[in-house]
């Protein structure tokens, strides 16, 4: 197909790659918002999410914000904070959407990976007399890891996507290629940058999935809940 | 107000809802449309599929990865490939949302499917049944909550993701979103964004009183859905 040899062609001219709005400049961005956003949705989720798992509180909440983060469209609410004062700065309405929507997956992941830890090994914890600081941070943590990173995985996808939907509402990032190119009718440069925005993402996942194995503090042991193989269940929202 | 509020470019306005109200319509109607089609698409994809991994169970594991994988590709991503294949026209919306219905609705029919329990096989088969007819009236009917609850979580993030098909005019509501973000248009922003997640929670309602009607079985008991390893919005 002729698209695909030019969107080729696109991909490996050299100057497309650097300066002012090329590749690399766009890559940057992307991954830079990715992190930064990843960061403070992290600061803010996982406190909640564990703490509420730990007291056992708060399986509503949980579950109505991961059903809230479905229903509200992404681009609805990056285009509502554009054309809102806020929108004056190219930074905050991008930040403020990639925040929001990091923030479902890691809550929700958080409170069910400790929600259902073995209640039997945090039973025994307990009665070993472990304070509940103990018991969160040496039993509950280590039991709630695989969930903790699926979180944080569905989190970056999320986060991910999203900043490609930023360039739409004039933000930078490797969404950007895709838009010019759409604006300008070169499609050749939509299809360059759409596997650009594609490999990123399964690049990223796929690190993940290997960071999270080698990071996993119960690596070689022996773990009841894994919730790898089986799918996360989590109740259905109204 | 009837005269200021358009000129002077507020968030609620009536006036707005008055003069474009058939604009509004139409929007809504291409909506509803795109979404009907994709998740009705996709379930009629992904039962046959899940049917099949559930018979030859070497073919769940590579086929629920494939379809993960097409979950983590971004929908502008996806839109952007799927444009030169399908040309500009809404049946590369419909398509991406498929691809993305796919995944979740695969894994909870699966679920559904491998939820029924080994003795009801068991007795129906010691009642003469054969495969097909263990399927249809025995092993389908018994998935229906876990297939219903699938359905809506693809209901729910199929309308917030249609609006993304504004990029290329069709997207619904999100064509709203996008010629509103163009001139700067609060009212509209905003009416369509409100109308999207009404939408959503309206979907959600009616489905859920579907499957309520489907299942009168289980009525004192909620369903359980397994969820996507993800929730998804862009």
């Amino acid at each position: 197909m002729d698209v695909i040899e030019e969107a080729w062609t696109w991909l490996t001219t050299g100057s497309n790659w650097t300066g002012d709005g090329g590749v690399w400049q766009r890559l940057g961005e992307h991954l830079y918002l990715t992190a930064l956003c990843l960061l403070i949705a992290a600061a803010i989720a996982l406190p909640i999410g564990l703490w509420l798992g730990h007291i056992g509180r708060g399986g509503a909440l949980a579950t109505n914000i991961a059903g809230i983060g479905r229903a509200v469209p992404t681009l609805a609410v990056l285009i509502l904070l554009t054309v809102s004062p806020l929108g004056r700065s190219e930074l905050w309405p991008t930040l403020i959407a990639l925040v929001l929507f990091a923030i479902p997956p890691l809550l929700t992941n958080a409170h069910l990976g400790v929600r259902e830890a073995d209640q039997n090994v945090v039973e025994a914890a307990r009665g070993m007399g472990m304070s509940g600081g103990q018991l969160l941070g040496r039993v509950e943590l280590p039991l709630a890891y695989p969930m903790l990173m699926t979180g944080v995985r569905s989190a970056t996808v999320q986060v991910i996507a999203t900043a490609t939907l930023a360039a739409i509402a004039g933000g930078g990032g490797l969404g950007r290629i895709i838009t010019d190119g759409f604006s300008t009718y070169r499609t050749p440069q939509v299809v360059a940058g759409a596997v650009l925005v594609a490999a990123l993402a399964l690049l990223v996942e796929g690190a993940l999935v290997i960071a999270a194995r080698l990071l996993d503090p119960m690596r070689g042991r022996h773990r009841r809940t894994e919730p790898v193989a089986a799918p996360v269940p989590v109740a259905a929202t109204t | 107000m009837s005269k200021g509020c358009l000129a002077a470019n507020d968030w609620i306005c009536g006036e707005y809802l008055r003069t474009r109200g058939q604009e509004l319509t139409d929007a809504t109607i291409q909506h509803v449309g795109i979404t009907a089609a994709a998740v009705g698409i996709g379930l009629l994809v992904a039962l046959p599929l899940a049917v099949a991994a559930r018979r030859w169970r070497p073919v769940a594991p590579p086929l629920l990865a494939l379809t993960t994988i097409l979950y983590t590709v971004p929908s502008l991503a996806m839109l952007a490939l799927l444009v030169p294949i399908l040309g500009i026209s809404v049946s590369v919306v419909i398509t991406a949302l498929v691809l993305y219905s796919l995944t979740i609705l695969l894994r909870n029919i699966l679920a559904g499917l491998e939820g029924v329990p080994e003795e009801v096989r068991e007795a129906a088969r010691g009642m003469g049944y054969g495969p097909l007819r263990l399927l249809l009236t025995v092993e389908l009917p018994l998935a229906v909550p876990a297939l219903m609850a699938g359905v809506r979580i693809a209901t729910v993030s199929t309308i917030a993701m249609t609006t993304v098909g504004g990029i290329i005019d069709f997207g619904g509501l999100g064509n709203l979103l996008f010629s509103g973000l163009d001139s700067v248009f609060k009212a509209q922003v905003l009416t369509a964004s409100v109308l999207c997640v009404a939408l959503a929670v309206l979907a959600d309602v009616l489905l859920l009183g579907v499957q309520r009607l489907l299942t009168p079985w289980t009525r004192a008991r909620a369903a359980t859905a397994v969820a996507p390893h993800r929730t998804r919005a862009a």
